[in-house]
């Protein structure tokens, strides 16, 4: 009973000190520059996230044919996005089994399907853009958004590798030690390219977070039209009968 | 004389009058319930409140087609709604928004019964009624926000269900009872499912039965907080400042309920997260028993209440206080008839006192419910220097000190409302 | 507190125009509704055509495959399960296969099927939903809930409960081997 109160107390407290929100809290994300109605865009992400995320991340929520929302023809989807024995109606799952990742990464990599809802697009969009080499980690990767991630940079190839380390600056007296990252070199991608490329994955993302988003913002100025016209007649309704209210 | 009127009516219904009170029920509770006709913007809370109910009502039944109260499906089974069943993501909206206006038209609905003295007698019993479909509410909300099986439903629901924990000798076995577990588990789940269809509904919909019924008993108050039963036309008996309720109400209500149709759905098509406080972020990670998330807070409706519960110190290495506390905090609104001994109800001719305390308590309330929802460094700290409060967390100490403007604003009342000068009542409404 | 009835006449419109506008956004709002009770993704991605590989199911052999929830067999019928067919013609309803219960192209062939060595059909009895079972030894099937008789076309016998002939479903054959089931396109 004692444990018992001691846990309770423990969760309580743990509550009252209130942790400080996440370690990235300090970096300040850029602000992504995605379209979600740009269905080029959306398709090139897909390429791109089942080139590079689906390996591992599993997409589990998400139908394949619902790509179809996006633009792609049933055939597209067959040919470009299915791994070898999967169908156009399966989930998108990975072929790796979880518990072997988990030895390889020291934890199963998350499932992506709502990924942008509980990050949002700027945090992608920063953080997928903030890998540097760090010999200090088991992966030999780091990441100015997300310190220490278990993740190695899945994309170097395209973005390069980017040299990274910490530098001792003053300011007003005050010691600070701040992240340095150099220009990534080697990639087959320039800058520019790659800031597209992540750009568009994180708006496929965004989008199958919530697929349904673009039909809710158009039923939704359907419905205020209508409610609009109601707020009308029954004002009027209202104002009618209540003229002979003395 | 109402039978005359069933005859001038059609056959069928005369059929059923006969065999059911449907007309005599038309007449008592809309064409001849006569309700003061100074209603202003706070009375179309009630209605609203209603409204709120049956869509919860209806988009829950739909929802309980496709959801799975089982904690290997119920993440799962929530995302199936929003993306594979046919405007699942609609219905599922329509009641997550629900919820949350669901609390935003009663509290203003509670709010305008401290304005005008609507508890105070003969009304104590309307209250009453309230005050419990209020408590059943926040259960039905606190039942509800674990079934979609997030990171926020699991931690929300383990931290509160602790809470249970710190009553003195049984809390232990309490909480370990209201689990089916040593953690919030399957078992949990699956009982806080049945709470939150059937069981609290059930209460939920008697109560406001009940709670309207008693309403009709006695009537309506009014901004003015005067009885309009008082002057009657001598020769009908009807209150001279009395309208039926059906048709100047009901067409009032409807363009009440448009108005507040077109927020509602603005909030659903274009902001149902509106931005973290009424879908969490937290809460799109499935649960997860073995890691809690960096900043939990309970959903914005109960967050006064929780300030309460951290602003007070454990005693004797024991939380009961706060717990105690936190539960105090609702159960004196129980109390409000009895503690109000003000000469007249409503605010209009109430004098400072009661007007000052009002907005302390208003604000108090607001304050504290922000505070809820950050971590208690929001507002940095005291230096280390100053005695006392030295080093500890400044919003938690304004979170003490708003919490006993909370308290004093119940406990204090008997005096200040009747040490109050108020201004003369009028005979008739303000009109 | 007459009111002149030109008064009543607006309100009468008001009341009219509110009613009717209400009214029709209420319908639309039971639209979504009404329609999250049909099939979701879900239900249409599990209902989706299936494949399947006929080529070792050997002659007078009957492979079961699972469609939309739904038995659906392939019956490899031999020569003389073939001639078995035309000697039902007199016990049957509808020997002519009149009844709309197959694809339209193969209304009116005898046999009921694309090819002759293979019958495809939902094995579920027209009567009340029950799956018949094959009785190779008398050349048809039998349905064990209510004794209704079926053909080795699944044309169904008279004087049975059963109403209609077997349901044969949309199907393709992507080549010699492989058989599609649920359309007649050979793009899924």
């Amino acid at each position: 009973m004692k444990a018992f109160i001691a846990t309770c107390a423990a969760l309580v407290a743990s509550v009252l000190i209130g942790l400080p929100a996440m370690a990235n809290e300090g970096v300040k994300l850029d602000r992504a520059p995605i379209s979600p109605t740009d269905a080029a865009s959306l398709q090139a992400g897909a390429r791109t996230f089942v080139n590079y995320c689906l390996n591992c991340h599993s997409a589990g929520l998400v139908r394949y044919n619902s790509l179809k929302a996006i633009g792609l023809t049933e055939a597209q989807i067959k040919e470009n996005l299915l791994f070898t024995g999967q169908k156009v109606g399966d989930m998108m799952n990975v072929a790796a089994r979880a518990r072997e990742q988990r030895e390889w990464f020291g934890n199963a990599p998350p499932d992506l399907s709502v990924e942008a809802r509980t990050r949002g697009v700027d945090w992608l969009y920063t953080y997928l853009r903030g890998f540097y080499r760090d010999p200090n980690t088991a992966t030999g990767w780091n990441n100015r958004v997300f310190p220490n991630v278990a993740m190695p940079h899945a994309m170097w190839s395209l973005q390069g590798v980017a040299e990274g380390h910490t530098e001792t600056v003053r300011i007003e007296g005050e010691e600070h030690h701040e992240l340095v990252i150099g220009a990534a070199h080697g990639g087959s991608m320039n800058s520019v390219q790659y800031d597209q490329t992540v750009a568009d994955l994180v708006n496929f993302m965004g989008w199958m977070a919530e697929p349904h988003a673009i039909e809710r913002h158009n039923l939704g100025y359907l419905v205020l039209i209508v409610l609009s016209i109601l707020i009308l007649l029954t004002y009027l309704l209202k104002a009618s009968y209540w003229k002979d209210v003395h | 004389m109402a039978a005359e009127k069933i005859v001038t009516t059609t056959g069928l219904l005369g059929w059923i009058d006969e065999r059911f009170p449907a007309s005599k029920m038309w007449k008592e509770h809309l064409s001849e319930y006569y309700a003061p006709k100074n209603f202003n913007f706070f009375y179309f809370f009630g209605s609203l409140a209603l409204l709120v109910l049956v869509n919860q009502i209806v988009t829950g039944i739909f929802l309980t087609m496709h959801y799975k109260p089982d904690a290997a499906f119920a993440f799962a089974s929530v995302e199936y709604i929003m993306r594979e069943v046919s405007f699942g993501w609609l219905i599922r909206y329509m009641h997550s928004t629900g919820a949350s206006a669901f609390f935003i038209v009663v509290y203003l609905h509670m709010f305008r019964g401290l304005l005008y003295g609507s508890y105070r007698k003969p009304r104590e019993l309307i209250w009453i009624f309230g005050v419990i479909i209020f408590l059943m509410l926040m259960g039905e909300a606190f039942f509800g926000y674990l079934l979609p099986w997030g990171q926020m439903s699991f931690w929300g629901a383990q931290v509160i269900v602790n809470l249970f924990g710190a009553v003195p000798l049984i809390g232990p076995d309490l909480s370990l009872w209201i689990r089916g577990d040593y953690v919030v588990s399957d078992a949990t789940l699956n009982r806080f499912f049945a709470f939150h269809v059937i069981a609290l509904p059930l209460a939920i919909c008697g109560l406001v039965a009940a709670h309207i019924l008693a309403l009709h008993e006695v009537g309506s108050n009014n901004p003015d907080g005067i009885e309009i039963k008082k002057t009657k036309d001598p020769v009908t008996g009807i209150p001279l400042d009395g309208i039926p309720f059906h048709p100047y109400y009901t067409v009032k209500d409807l363009f009440g309920v448009a108005v507040f149709l077109f927020v509602f759905a603005a909030i659903i098509f274009f902001g149902p997260e509106m931005g973290g406080y009424f879908l969490e972020a937290n809460n799109f990670i499935p649960a997860n028993p073995m890691q809690t998330p960096p900043h939990i807070a309970p959903v914005w409706y109960f967050t006064p209440f929780y300030s309460i519960l951290r602003a007070v110190p454990p005693l004797f290495q024991s939380q009961f206080p706060g717990v105690a506390c936190m539960g105090l905090s609702v159960m004196l609104f129980f109390l409000l008839p009895w503690l109000d001994r003000g000469a007249v109800r409503s605010v209009r001719y109430r004098g400072n006192h009661f007007k000052v305390w009002l907005a302390l308590f208003v604000v108090s309330l607001l304050v504290l419910g922000y505070l809820g929802t950050e971590p208690t460094d929001v507002w940095g700290r005291f230096s280390a220097g100053i005695p006392v409060i030295g080093g500890s967390d400044v919003a938690t100490w304004a979170a003490r000190v708003l919490s006993v403007i909370y308290f004093a604003y119940f406990l204090l009342m008997p005096w200040y409302t009747r040490w109050d000068k108020t201004k003369p009542e009028p005979t008739r409404v303000t009109w | 507190m007459s009111t002149p009835p030109k008064v009543n006449h607006q309100r009468r419109n008001l009341v009219i125009g509110t009613a009717a506008a209400g009214g029709a956004a209420g319908l639309a709002a039971v639209v979504p509704f009404v329609d999250s009770m049909m099939p979701s993704e879900r239900a249409k991605a599990m209902g989706a055509p299936v494949e399947v590989d006929i080529a070792n199911i050997a002659p007078g052999e009957r492979l079961t495959v699972e469609w939309q929830g739904k038995p659906v067999w392939i019956l490899h019928r031999t020569k003389e399960q073939i001639d078995s067919v035309a000697k039902s013609d007199d016990l049957v309803v509808d020997p002519g296969v009149e009844q709309a219960q197959q694809p339209s192209t193969l209304t009116g062939n005898k046999l009921r099927a694309q090819k002759p060595e293979f019958f495809v059909a939902v094995g579920v009895c027209t009567h009340l939903g029950c799956s018949p079972v094959f009785q190779a030894e008398s050349d048809r099937f039998y349905c064990p809930c209510h004794g209704s008789k079926f053909d080795l076309a699944g044309r169904v016998y008279k004087g049975v409960p059963a109403p209609l002939n077997l349901v044969v479903p949309d199907y393709v054959f992507l080549s010699d081997s492989k058989l599609l089931i649920g359309t007649d396109k050979k793009e899924g």
